[in-house]
């Protein structure tokens, strides 16, 4: 994970052919995405990719309230999806677009079978007074993550 | 929540008791067996551990189990892993599936 100004960026190689590795990110986003990892109040319950420019991701929750967090701002499967950040530095539903930031995730064959992946947050610094704080929250981490953690602790 | 996990594990004691409820649930008699401090030390080092989403109890007969809270436990990993690096590290695993 590199950091530039207003940006992080990270990637990772998928041992998957690009169209699979596109769909189980857009419409699969469920199967993988953290399950508390969103701004609904209740439990998350499934969330819904919409494949078009104009689209949304929705998250739905268990008592069927939803949050749409994302606008789709391009799709073009299987090499490129692009969406918004619509979320606040308190963690609130962003509703002017100005002030939202967005992901690019970009999909290369490596090969039949092995796909780079390569997503960039971007113009974080459109999150306004503060957005340092979202760039921290969305990127960076610690070189060896959590097993580092864990060596201090045994230490 | 994440500051609190990381504020609430700066105490040596503390870092013990989560690392033996790491192995599995357990009362507050025998963590407190194992640590250099009493009984109620441990249940004070607990509430702090529970209002830092860290652990969470329940009742098991007459008794409370102490446990890890696996959210709050992926908080923390989300924080130290960044959270883009943690969502590609699953999105990869969902695709290789």
């Amino acid at each position: 994970m590199q950091a530039t100004e207003s940006s992080v960026r990270t990637e990772i190689i998928a041992e998957a052919p690009i169209e699979h590795a596109f769909k189980v990110f857009t419409a699969d986003i469920g199967s993988w995405w953290h399950p508390e990892h969103h701004i609904l109040d209740g439990e998350l319950a499934e969330m819904v990719f919409e494949p078009r420019v104009g689209g949304h991701i929705i998250d739905r929750a268990t008592d069927g309230t939803e949050c749409r967090w994302a606008r789709v701002l391009a799709y073009d499967p299987p090499h490129r999806v692009v969406f918004s950040w619509d979320i606040s530095l308190d963690w609130e539903l962003e509703t002017d677009p100005a002030k939202t930031s967005e992901i690019e995730v970009t999909f290369e064959p490596e090969g039949p079978d092995r796909t780079r992946v390569t997503l960039e947050h971007r113009n974080l610094e459109r999150h306004g007074e503060g957005w340092e704080r979202m760039r921290a929250a969305v990127g960076s981490g610690w070189p060896g993550g959590l097993e580092r953690l864990a060596a201090y602790l045994a230490g | 929540m994440t500051t609190n996990g990381l504020a609430a594990l700066g105490d040596p004691t503390r870092r013990a008791i989560f690392e033996r409820l790491a192995a599995g649930p357990m009362p507050v008699g025998e963590l407190a067996r194992d640590l250099p401090v009493t009984r109620s030390a441990v249940s004070q080092h607990l509430k702090v551990l529970k209002e830092a989403g860290l652990v969470v109890d329940r009742p098991a007969g007459t008794r409370r189990l102490y446990q890890l809270n696996p959210a709050g436990v992926g908080a923390l990993r989300a924080y130290f892993d960044g959270f883009w690096n943690q969502a590609m590290a699953a999105f990869k695993a969902a695709a290789e599936r």
